[in-house]
């Protein structure tokens, strides 16, 4: 079993991908088919930016093993007042910054969802929210 | 394509076994071992970094002398846009086109011909639907082996149409038999180049089995022996057959203006491309519809075989592009009318996997889990004392079997700490002994 978890700072866009980046290259060695390597990579993307853009800062944690990629966000806060808005495409919370970034298409949540094999989100305001993906492979 | 072949070999009796090449391979091709660098066949991508960087020309391109092309009977050269760039204030490109006759070619045909065929092609695949975004061009070689190699998921975004070189080839031979009445195979064909990938491209082509193209000639070499050559000439009739946008293929950004108005992205450097396509691939540039990116900086006028300095090279090219009408190849290439060549790929691009830790996904795991373990000891300096370019990769070449952990310097000094120490104490141990006796 492969384990790695990634500080996610709130604002930081500098660093903003390196998490990502570090899962694909990760992936790539290991020799995880191109079409799941594809989907892990946007929704690892989309959840690290999230919590860049949207949270107080978390982790992100890789879990591996033989048949699945686990790949769980733990941020800090605020918390997600209404899930099942959050979850609809288009529907987004960002600020002008971050849509100048080109972030805050409000496809975040939503493509993770589309491209995970298993996907469940918990949050409590103001405590924080955590999702958790799971991508089959082998 | 099994990615074992390429064109950038050593010279060893110059290498002096530094880091300097080591340290800026961005697929980490390289390790020095034993005092000499070795490189990594199947991870090499001709990118002619090392060339670049080598400050004891150690790093070589495997390309033909001048002289290997009076082994034909019939010689065409295909000059790059690239080569217009190499001489300042040059009045026009029939000068090259003269010059290359009078050093023994045939015929000449312009790559920049090509390149207005390729540009036509390209534009007609784009309008098919229902394909991923952005498309990526095939034109840089050392690009399409990076995305083979370290991108295999967006092999699928790349177009397949063959490089201008290629189709530039066929076409020449085609024509050149036709018109002297002479067998395809008694003609040889050279390219003139700016890099080594072109080189690799010929050994092993990239989406169809056979290149028309018979050997590589490197601007470097052809650079003087074309001056004198042109020396005298006027500028004659022999004009240039390509547009000005084959032309300016010759330069980053070149073909992605050529192929027209549509939302296009170029990008230069290896390193810049790595990035782009790391968007790529998180789906961070869906509404982009062509990406042109060249891996050296410039575009092709940077290319490691190149004479002249990129800057000058580029302005040069866009200045004889400037003297040309504003035709678009559009309205000059009709590919109905084309002789029959092939302007497409026959197979398939095939994902690279020499940087896969084991065949099995289990196997691979469990030697990660290794180079995890290792790598928590290791200094994380990335120094490259050992030979490889980063402690990550050190741990990944002594999980492979390549090295072992004494080849840190840093791991070996404490050791050797902890083992003087030892000595220490057992000198120590022998005198108390002594004393109690």
């Amino acid at each position: 079993m492969i384990q790695a978890k990634y500080t996610v700072v709130r604002g930081d866009y500098a660093r903003a991908g390196e998490a990502s980046a570090d899962i694909k290259r990760t992936l790539k060695q290991l020799g995880v088919d191109s079409s799941t390597l594809r989907r892990i990579a946007v929704a690892s993307y989309e959840s690290e930016l999230n919590m860049v853009i949207h949270s107080l800062g978390g982790t992100l944690t890789l879990v591996i093993d033989n048949d699945r990629v686990k790949l769980t966000s733990n941020d800090l806060g605020p918390g997600i007042f209404d899930v099942n808005e959050a979850m609809q495409e288009g529907y987004s919370t960002a600020d002008d910054i971050a849509r100048n970034y080109g972030f805050g298409a409000g496809m975040g949540l939503p493509n993770m969802r589309r491209n995970a094999d298993k996907f469940a989100i918990y949050s409590m305001v103001p405590d924080g929210t955590t999702i958790e993906m799971e991508f089959n492979i082998g | 394509m099994d990615g074992r072949i390429h064109s950038v070999t050593l010279d060893k009796e110059r290498c002096t076994g530094c880091s300097n090449c080591l340290m800026r391979c961005p697929t980490e091709a390289i390790r020095v071992r034993r005092g000499r660098a070795h490189i990594i066949d199947e991870r090499c991508i001709d990118c002619g970094e090392c060339i670049r960087v080598c400050s004891n020309h150690a790093k070589i391109a495997l390309t033909e002398p001048l002289s290997s092309v009076f082994a034909y009977r019939h010689r065409i050269a295909l000059p790059a846009p690239a080569l217009y760039g190499q001489y300042r204030n040059l009045p026009s490109i029939s000068l090259v086109i003269e010059g290359l006759i009078r050093l023994g070619f045939s015929d000449v045909v312009e790559v920049a011909l090509g390149a207005d065929i390729v540009t036509r092609a390209i534009k007609e695949k784009l309008k098919e639907k229902g394909l991923p975004k952005p498309m990526i061009s095939s034109a840089c070689p050392t690009i399409t082996r990076l995305i083979q190699l370290r991108f295999p998921d967006l092999i699928e975004h790349i177009i397949d149409v063959r490089q201008p070189m290629e189709v530039a080839a066929s076409l020449a031979r085609k024509q050149y038999a036709q018109k002297h009445s002479v067998s395809e195979d008694e003609i040889g064909i050279f390219f003139i180049s700016p890099c080594a990938a072109k080189a690799t491209a010929i050994h092993n082509p990239l989406g169809h089995s056979l290149s028309q193209v018979n050997g590589i000639i490197a601007i470097r070499d052809i650079y003087g022996p074309l001056l004198q050559a042109m020396d005298g000439l006027k500028v004659g009739e022999k004009e240039t057959r390509a547009t000005r946008y084959g032309i300016g293929w010759a330069k980053s950004g070149g073909e992605a203006k050529a192929v027209g108005s549509i939302k296009r992205l170029a990008v230069d450097g290896m390193e810049d491309v790595i990035s782009v396509l790391e968007e790529i691939e998180n789906g961070r540039l869906r509404d982009i519809e062509f990406f042109e990116g060249a891996a050296c900086r410039g575009g092709c006028v940077g290319g490691p075989l190149t004479f002249e300095n990129k800057f000058i090279a580029r302005n040069t090219v866009k200045c004889l592009g400037e003297k040309l009408p504003v035709t678009h190849p559009d309205e000059v290439i009709h590919l109905e009318q084309l002789p029959p060549i092939p302007l497409h790929f026959e197979e398939d691009l095939k994902p690279n996997d020499s940087l896969k830790l084991h065949p099995s996904i289990s196997g691979a795991i469990e030697r990660m889990e290794r180079m995890q373990e290792i790598l928590s000891i290791l200094p994380g300096y990335d120094c490259g004392s050992c030979g490889s370019p980063t402690c990550r990769s050190f741990a990944e070449d002594i999980v492979r079997g390549y090295c072992t952990q004494n080849d840190c310097i840093f791991l070996l000094r404490d050791r050797l700490k902890v083992m003087a120490q030892e000595m220490i104490d057992i000198s120590q141990t022998k005198r108390e002994h002594s004393n109690d006796n």
